[in-house]
């Protein structure tokens, strides 16, 4: 995830609250960095946050947090919940939540499983079938809700109920499986080794050293854009610390994966979901269409923003990959099963409101509903590897929730008074 | 006579950059009708706030007596408490209730804190038969008409035990007939001793109900006139009424008017909720290529109401009217639709409709325009910093940098944000809905040189205000509106303030006979 993130977060520097200050406005240069991270202190907080709970488990775990088997365990455990907090983040970004995500995944996971195990459809036709039955379900839900204008959480309140109950209807109450070897990959298969032996994976290697390559000169652009912009800039040192911790940590990173079975393609996956949809947010018109809304509906309507199709839209993309993460969810499990995805939807919305979504919608980055969900996903893990039983493993998910939230909203009224 | 029964001496109030009040005088005599006069923004809603303790005692400066007594509101409990009562021009009243709950809301017979229907009811119909209204005190406030709503609003006053009502604009959403029923009460509720301010814009109104007339401009007091029984001249009242400075500067310009660029003709919008009630009547306008036309009118003329609802019915129910481009109809169905007809219309509530708040100042400027800077649907976002930072420089908008987010702006400079995404988005009418409200007198001064530069550029616009100097300073033709229909249309040359308020304040009863 490390180069993922890190270049995502210089993608969106430029615009994200840079230091107000007058430019040229001289101060220490301990100052200056004050007045960085305060522009930014929804940006960074977050992944200080997910930097400090990686180093806490990964002192209290001995080193067990971070060996390459976890890690790669992190990453397939979270992938589907990872997946649904990029929907749910852009769904409340619009203003909106939809509660049916879990009840959806589980729907079109049992779906596919009846499609591939009781009628020997062919795993790739399933799945783009499954993707299909999300994306129809997605629709419907935004019909009431964008164009009858029903609230988001009653249609969705609704929707999870009928997901659910189709799902129990489709399975008969059992679990259906197993899967072709093809259809399992999505969730536990890694990227093919090629090349001579080394002590590593090949592949992983080439694929970190790209990553790093296109992180840094991203980096390096967007310090050029800013400057010939006039915008003020970071100071030379701190930018170079900032591009050796990016480089440390996607080097660290690559390392972890390329000693055990190399680069999981849940992982490709999520990453081409983090680039192209945090790329869509950001550059598209849709994707400005979608943040007016949230921060001004009305405004946005006599701007000419046409709102009951954009959020029509954000809820038809929130089927998909809802069918997505039932996709990598089953395919995890090799079975369809009945009780697939409970909670699914309260993660995802923990996830996006931990990484910085605000309730009244208008904010929030898809890098931020990452950088939630890993938050979550490292302390499930994390607190299960140190032994703390379940039940105070939700007690401490509630109280960061709460936490997180708390400190933006306090955050937010420092900055407003 | 006895000495009044409210007395409000030197009362001056401000708000961040604002003087709302300063030294206003205000006295009523007990049992006597006082209206309130003056233009919008003159201060008549900030001082009534202040008489009934919405601005508690503390934030504003000068005595209240109420009955010889000097008073302290803290807040409207502390005044309705003293019976004092006010009725806001937007009811408060929860719609899913009863008229009896409503009668009581806060005020309940109970006794430890259980309800005493039995009394509730005995007394709402007691009361109800007081305002004359006939209805079961057990319907719900959504099933009957704003104008026994508006009863019930007194009901609810008499049961508070006022002996000082407030009436804010309280016949602006009723028709004639509903409007002569309250004003009946009024002075049968004077018969019974209840004191009352009225406030109004309605000078037949005025001249028929009050005792005296007290009026304000730019919040100050500018003279009380006592109504004797030959009645009141209005030109008395418009007088003082307008009579703004002239102080701001406005920019020289020789107007090159060309053929009719834009016109409305015989539009017709109802209210929204109330689809009895027309919001605008059948109003044509135009305006042509260079020219910039006035929209003069008082609160609740219909003027907002008009431009909204040409601008992609945006207001209210439409029911009839066209616009034309050039001389060619053109649909406006929709917000997309008239900007596609190259239309722009600059909200009156840049807060609520103009902004969003959250984002910064370059995503406001290129909303309504974003494929301007974006090839097929992906934004190229230097592009956009660009087009932001030249407004930046052209509009003189102060802030750090074009990525300071617009909540944190001035009124002033959101205000050129708004105006900037406009301009952006290049239209050939601009529709501006008091472009100058709550900003301070140099952006003012900017502004108004960029409405002539965009007039210049051949460009038709219409502009919206309140202020009447601005008015007459800026266009070259005025129409005037009132209570939704238009009253008339005035060259720059021939207008004054005083013509201008005189076709304002209209009212729909003595129009017909006018003209």
């Amino acid at each position: 995830m490390a180069q993922t993130q890190t270049s995502g977060i210089e993608a969106s520097t430029p615009t994200d609250g840079k230091p107000s200050g007058p430019t040229g406005s001289g101060g220490g240069v301990g100052q200056q960095l004050v007045q960085a991270l305060r522009g930014n202190i929804r940006q960074y907080g977050m992944l200080v946050a997910l930097a400090l709970i990686i180093l806490l488990f990964q002192i209290w775990t001995d080193g067990t947090l971070l060996k390459p088997l976890n890690v790669t365990n992190l990453i397939q455990q979270n992938s589907y919940i990872l997946i649904l907090a990029i929907g749910m983040m852009i769904v409340i970004i619009a203003g909106h939540i939809d509660l049916s995500v879990g009840s959806l995944a589980a729907f079109v996971g049992a779906a596919a499983a009846v499609m591939m195990v009781k009628h020997q459809v062919p795993w790739p036709v399933a799945l783009v079938a499954a993707l299909l039955i999300g994306a129809v379900a997605g629709a419907w839900q935004g019909f009431w809700i964008a164009y009858v204008g029903i609230p988001s959480f009653i249609v969705t309140l609704a929707g999870m109920l009928l997901f659910r109950g189709g799902t129990q209807i489709l399975l008969q109450g059992q679990s259906v499986a197993p899967f072709p070897r093809g259809f399992q990959k999505i969730s536990s298969g890694f990227m093919p080794e090629v090349g001579p032996y080394t002590d590593y994976h090949n592949l992983t290697l080439l694929l970190g050293i790209g990553v790093l390559a296109i992180a840094v000169l991203q980096e390096v652009r967007g310090r050029r854009q800013a400057a010939a912009f006039g915008l003020e800039l970071l100071p030379l040192g701190f930018f170079l610390a900032k591009l050796a911790a990016i480089t440390a940590a996607v080097t660290v990173f690559t390392l972890l994966l390329a000693s055990y079975h190399g680069f999981p393609i849940v992982l490709l996956i999520l990453g081409a979901l983090l680039v192209g949809f945090g790329y869509l947010m950001r550059n598209s018109i849709l994707g400005r269409h979608t943040y007016a809304i949230g921060g001004n509906e009305p405004a946005a309507r006599l701007s000419g923003v046409k709102s009951k199709r954009v959020v029509f839209l954000a809820f038809v993309n929130m089927g998909v990959l809802a069918a997505l993460a039932g996709m990598v969810f089953a395919a995890r499990l090799n079975a369809g099963t009945p009780q697939a995805g409970i909670n699914f939807e309260l993660e995802a919305i923990a996830a996006a409101f931990i990484g910085g979504a605000s309730a009244a919608g208008g904010v929030g980055t898809v890098l931020g509903a990452i950088i939630g969900g890993l938050v979550l996903g490292v302390l499930n893990n994390g607190m299960s590897l140190v032994g703390i039983g379940t039940d105070y493993q939700q007690v401490i998910k509630g109280l960061v929730l709460l936490a997180a939230v708390g400190f933006d909203v306090y955050n937010k009224r420092k900055v407003g008074s | 006579m006895a000495g009044p029964v409210l007395e409000m001496r030197s009362i001056s109030k401000s708000f961040p950059g604002v003087k709302a009040l300063s030294d206003v005088n205000l006295s009523v005599a007990p049992g006597e009708v006082h209206a309130v006069c003056g233009e919008n923004g003159a201060g008549k809603s900030t001082l009534m706030k202040v008489l009934s303790g919405v601005y508690p005692h503390g934030t504003y400066e000068g005595d209240i007596l109420f009955e010889g007594e000097p008073c302290a509101f803290k807040d409207i409990r502390a005044s309705e408490q003293h019976g004092i009562v006010i009725i806001h021009q937007e009811l408060a009243l929860v719609p899913y209730l009863s008229i009896a709950e409503n009668i009581f809301l806060g005020n309940e017979h109970a006794s430890r804190g259980i309800i005493s229907w039995h009394r509730t009811l005995t007394h709402a119909k007691k009361l109800l038969q007081r305002v004359g209204l006939h209805e079961n005190p057990q319907t719900r406030i959504a099933d009957i008409g704003v104008g026994k709503q508006q009863l019930v609003e007194i009901a609810k006053a008499l049961a508070k035990e006022v002996k000082l009502l407030i009436l804010d604009e309280p016949t602006a959403a009723l028709n004639d007939e509903d409007s002569r029923k309250l004003l009946d009460l009024i002075l049968e509720l004077k018969a019974q001793g209840i004191s009352c301010i009225i406030i109004s814009h309605k000078l037949n109104e005025i001249a028929r109900v009050a005792d005296s007339v007290t009026i304000l401009r730019d919040g100050r007091t500018i003279e009380t006139v006592a109504v004797g029984t030959e009645g009141i001249s209005e030109d008395r009242i418009i007088r003082g009424m307008v009579g703004r400075d002239l102080d701001h500067r406005y920019p020289e310009r020789t107007p090159d008017i060309g053929d009719v660029a834009f016109a409305i003709e015989d539009w017709t919008v109802l209210h929204p909720i109330d689809h009895q009630r027309k919001v605008v009547d059948d109003v044509s306008v135009h305006v042509r290529r260079g020219e910039i036309v006035g929209v003069a009118g008082l609160m609740g003329a219909g003027r907002t109401e008009l431009a909204m609802s040409v601008f992609g019915r945006s207001y209210g129910r439409y029911t009839g009217g066209r616009v034309l481009l050039n001389g060619v109809e053109i649909r406006t169905r929709t917000v997309p639709e008239a900007i596609g007809h190259g239309l722009a219309y600059v909200t009156e509530d840049r807060k609520q409709l103009g902004l969003n708040l959250t984002e910064d100042i370059s995503r406001n400027i290129s909303l309504s325009a974003l494929g301007k800077v974006s090839r097929h649907g992906w934004v190229n976002e230097h592009e956009e910093m660009r087009v932001a930072e030249k407004f930046r420089a052209s509009m003189n908008i102060k802030a750090p940098s074009v990525f300071a987010e617009t909540g944190k702006l001035s009124g002033g400079n959101q205000q050129k944000v708004v105006l900037s995404k406009w301009i952006f988005s290049e239209p050939d009418v601009l529709i501006l809905d008091e472009p100058t409200r709550g900003i301070d007198v140099g952006a003012k001064a900017e502004i108004y040189s960029v409405i002539a530069d965009l007039a210049a550029q051949g460009k038709a616009v219409l502009v919206i205000s309140s202020e009447l100097p601005e008015l007459l300073g800026l266009c070259d033709r005025i129409y005037t509106m009132a209570e939704g229909r238009l009253t008339g249309e005035v060259d720059r040359t021939d207008a004054t303030q005083e013509s201008l308020m005189r076709l304002m304040t209209v009212s729909a009863a003595t129009q017909n006979e006018q003209v």
